[in-house]
């Protein structure tokens, strides 16, 4: 199959499943080109190698895609939407030295040694609010792990985090699914219908960019509660961050926040209950979770890959040389499976060793909120497999969202026999 | 042999061989797991000098010093259960290959067939006795020494005067800032870590301890130390004429490698180590590699491909905890699943606010350039290179590239690196690394080669050459 077929399959929805067996075949060049200027990664030692390089630029106004934009009629939808996502640089969408400066400034109001006590202190909240939501599904014996449970805890977690009011969710997350839809990297971005979806996105992506700024606006006037504030009220070294572009950066918090959280959740119960014997394996050893989790983000990681990246000079890596000005994707779920690097790489072991995979990048990009999300599926797992009693999956596979790069059920259905009392 | 007959060689072994490690910090603790994870289940005896289970020492000089965690708090983590025969607080004095035992210094002979020496090295003492010997004098090694400098900090003295401006030397001095303690350094060389980076990191180094508030002498030495009528502390002399009054002197001076033990054992040990294959198989007086007797840790000295196979002695705690599972793993297997021990060298150091990280062997170089970040924000990547191939880089708060800095080692790549895309540096001229000049060839051990006939040279030392 050659490369740009294989990727088009790939990208095509009713692949969305599992496109994994046409990064099979990419992975045949670990980089190749699928476009005048797009080269996919598939290859594990390879991504590895450009995740690292200086010389690839993640600054989204230096990437063709941009370009392709601004010189075309009717531009590209991917093209567009890129844009829109970042038209005021946010740190996934930059390089250093002003990427590390938007990092450092956030990290400070997130992370140690600043602020240490943040995620720690989520636990409990976390934890109560799981209970909370199987507690709702007691006396039933259905539930879609996405809508019922997988999104609430996320959600509630991010907006407590940066402090945009729970109240606005239902306004945000239409306007997120509404973006995510219209970002559609794969043939049916053209079609009627494609254009439709990436017209109503672009509405979207303005109204939610309207929303967050006008939040931040107001946290300028009258400091409040989360990072938000704090970071456009920060006294640290780098200073506070301008308006702008903390709206951009929170655009980024608050989508990366919790939709690749919930999908992670979403694939953590599909995979168990897809795998027979596991879930009674986590819960006989349930220090395996952790590992389990991992092992589920390299075989469906929540990022597929992030398409901002481009060669700042011409760069020679697994055979190929990628011409200086060309969209570089890093194909994070294909490279998890490169049996170069994972014997039975299709497997699920959760007592895998070594098990270094791309689930959060790699990088000066790796994810920023990794330790949270870390946090919220494992409370999330575990209080799934301490109450909901002989778990079954009620379609497989499960119907998906339309986005390849934010993959994840759009529902996921499952029939139990009862949920047993919290203890 | 045929293949059960080999099978049954290794399951015996593992079995009812007998294994000894000598030295019972990380190498040796990493070895122990790693003995009993591939089913050796045979007797086990780690033997170490120091009465404390196996501890970490990188916080000893940082977290400790500074008070954030108790010296008795480092203990290492244990990635399994171990059952051994624990000998700690005894040292080893002695191996005896004829009969394949060690001895202990309570006089105690511990047998075994195979050995792993994991001794590591000690703080080089202050080298006047009389003045080493003064309240307020401190090395820094162990966890107990780390108590005693900690308190000593704690009681708020007057001026702390740290000689030798290492990586240890420079966070001690870092940490004494950041208690808001008076504190002088004074190093021989031209700057702080130029041992190990060169004198173009070392001015950088220089600045941040300047901008600290610490009073850096360099180009000097501490020529004495005196002390008040109780025998403590009060005074040093330096080599540049002036005296310093001080509270507390802390002698950074590097390490010494415990291989006295060895003396005698027809081992090709010395000041300068253990020497080994890149297998950590131990070689004899003659260069002969033994079979039986493996190293590990910051002892261990053994060729490494990617610096024309010298013999490299890694001082660095990476080398201690994989080393030691290689050297374990190849004591219980024959040659075919024998591995070989080549870590890239790499090395961690916080101090003055800068996360410092390194990838390589620096001395090995003659050049030095910047590639990226910026050096007056103390953040910046830097690769040394030599007859154009990359062999070392450093990081100061940009550790996150060291990844690509060390792909590029692993292969050799040309020197100077290509230029990024971003976060130019000024200047990327490659320029002098400025490490200084090898000092005299060591005088001791002297080797020399006995016997006439050809089937009976070998090597002896010669002990009548042996200085101090």
């Amino acid at each position: 199959m050659r490369p740009e077929i294989a990727w088009a399959e790939a990208m095509k929805f009713e692949n969305r499943h599992d496109p994994y067996r046409f990064f099979d075949e990419l992975r045949k060049t670990p980089v190749a080109r699928v476009a005048d200027d797009i080269y996919v990664v598939t290859g594990y030692w390879e991504l590895l190698a450009l995740a690292h390089d200086p010389r690839v630029s993640s600054d989204i106004s230096r990437s063709p895609l941009q370009a392709k934009r601004a010189a075309a009629q009717e531009p590209p939808p991917e093209a567009e939407h890129l844009t829109a996502y970042g038209r005021q640089p946010s740190m996934i969408m930059s390089d250093p030295p002003y990427h590390d400066r938007a990092r450092r400034q956030a990290m400070r109001q997130f992370g140690p040694p600043h602020s240490p006590d943040l995620i720690p202190s989520m636990e409990p909240g976390i934890e109560r609010l799981c209970n909370e939501l199987l507690g709702k599904a007691a006396g039933k014996t259905r539930i879609d792990i996405v809508d019922e449970y997988g999104y609430r805890v996320p959600v509630t977690v991010i907006c407590k985090i940066l402090g945009v009011p729970l109240e606005d969710e239902k306004a945000f997350h239409a306007w997120i699914f509404d973006f995510m839809a219209g970002l559609d990297l794969g043939p049916e971005a053209a079609t009627e219908e494609g254009k439709v979806r990436a017209a109503k996105g672009r509405e979207s992506t303005a109204a939610l960019t309207e929303y967050l700024r006008g939040l931040i606006d107001g946290y300028v006037r009258k400091p409040g509660e989360g990072l938000l504030s704090r970071l456009v009220n920060d006294d640290g070294p780098d200073g506070p961050m301008a308006p702008p572009e903390a709206a951009a950066n929170a655009l980024l918090l608050l989508i990366a926040g919790h939709d690749s959280t919930v999908n992670t959740i979403s694939h953590c119960v599909l995979t168990l209950l897809r795998n027979p014997g596991s879930v009674e394996l986590l819960r006989r050893r349930p220090g395996l979770i952790p590992r389990a989790i991992e092992e589920v983000l390299r075989l469906q990681s929540a990022v597929q890959f992030f398409p901002s990246r481009s060669a700042t000079a011409d760069i020679e890596v697994g055979g190929t040389v990628i011409p200086e000005g060309s969209a570089i994707f890093l194909m994070y779920g294909a490279a998890n499976r490169d049996p170069g690097r994972f014997p039975d790489p299709g497997r699920f072991d959760p007592e895998r060793r070594a098990n270094e995979h791309f689930g959060w990048g790699s990088g000066i990009h790796t994810c920023f909120g990794g330790p949270l999300a870390r946090l919220e599926v494992n409370v999330a797992l575990e209080v799934f497999l301490q109450r909901v009693e002989n778990p079954r999956l009620v379609v497989d596979p499960p119907p998906y969202r339309r986005n390849q790069i934010f993959r994840g059920p759009q529902h996921l259905f499952i029939d139990y026999d009862r949920i047993r009392e919290h203890s | 042999m045929r293949a059960e007959l080999i099978a049954d060689v290794v399951a015996e072994f593992k079995a009812y061989g007998r294994i000894v490690i000598v030295g019972a910090s990380l190498a040796g603790l990493r070895a122990a797991e790693t003995l009993r994870d591939e089913g050796f289940t045979g007797p086990l005896t780690i033997i170490g000098d120091e009465k404390q289970e196996p501890y970490d020492r990188p916080p000893l000089s940082k977290q400790v010093l500074k008070g954030l965690a108790r010296a008795d708090h480092t203990l290492l983590p244990r990635m399994r259960k171990v059952d051994a025969d624990w000998r700690l607080g005894v040292a080893a004095t002695g191996l005896d290959r004829r009969v394949k035992q060690v001895r202990l210094a309570d006089g105690e002979q511990v047998p075994f067939d195979r050995l792993l020496i994991a001794t590591g090295t000690r703080s080089r003492p202050w080298f006047n006795p009389q003045e080493a010997a003064l309240e307020g004098v401190f090395t820094l090694r162990t966890a107990d020494d780390a108590g005693r400098l900690r308190a000593a900090l704690a009681a708020g003295p007057g001026r702390v005067l740290i000689v030798g401006a290492g990586f240890i030397g420079s966070e001690m001095a870092s940490v004494c800032r950041e208690l808001g303690l008076a504190v002088t350094v004074a190093e021989r060389a031209e700057g702080p870590l130029v041992g190990a980076l060169g004198g173009v990191i070392g001015d950088i180094a220089a600045e941040m301890q300047r901008d600290h508030g610490v009073d850096l002498r360099t180009g000097v030495s501490v020529e004495a130390l005196e002390g008040d009528a109780q025998g403590h502390v009060r005074r040093a002399r330096l080599s540049d004429g002036t005296t310093l009054d001080v509270d507390v002197v802390v002698a950074s001076l590097g390490s010494i490698r415990n291989t006295e033990w060895l003396e005698g054992a027809g081992l090709a040990s010395g000041r300068w180590g253990v020497a080994c294959d890149a297998g950590c198989r131990v070689f004899d007086i003659n260069g002969v590699v033994t079979d039986s007797i493996f190293v590990a840790g910051d002892i261990a000295r053994a060729p490494h491909v990617l610096y024309d196979y010298q013999f490299l002695v890694q001082e660095h705690w990476d080398n201690a905890d994989v080393g030691g599972r290689v050297a374990a793993h190849n004591m219980v297997s024959l040659e075919p699943q024998r591995r070989p021990h080549l870590p890239l060298p790499a090395f961690w150091s916080g101090q003055f606010g800068v996360n410092i990280k390194g990838v390589g062997v620096g001395p090995f170089a003659d050049e030095i350039v910047i590639t990226q970040g910026s050096v007056t924000d103390r953040r910046f990547a830097a690769a040394y290179g030599r007859n154009g191939r990359i062999v070392a880089a450093v990081t100061f708060n940009h550790g996150k590239w060291l990844e690509y800095y060390g792909a590029l080692i692993e292969r050799s790549a040309p020197f100077p690196p290509p230029p990024p895309g971003y976060d130019h540096p000024d200047g990327m001229q490659p320029m002098p690394a400025r490490f200084p000049t090898p000092g005299a060839p060591t005088g001791w051990p002297d080797v020399v080669l006995t016997g006439h006939d050809p089937t009976e040279r070998g090597a002896e030392y010669e002990y009548r050459t042996k200085k101090r």
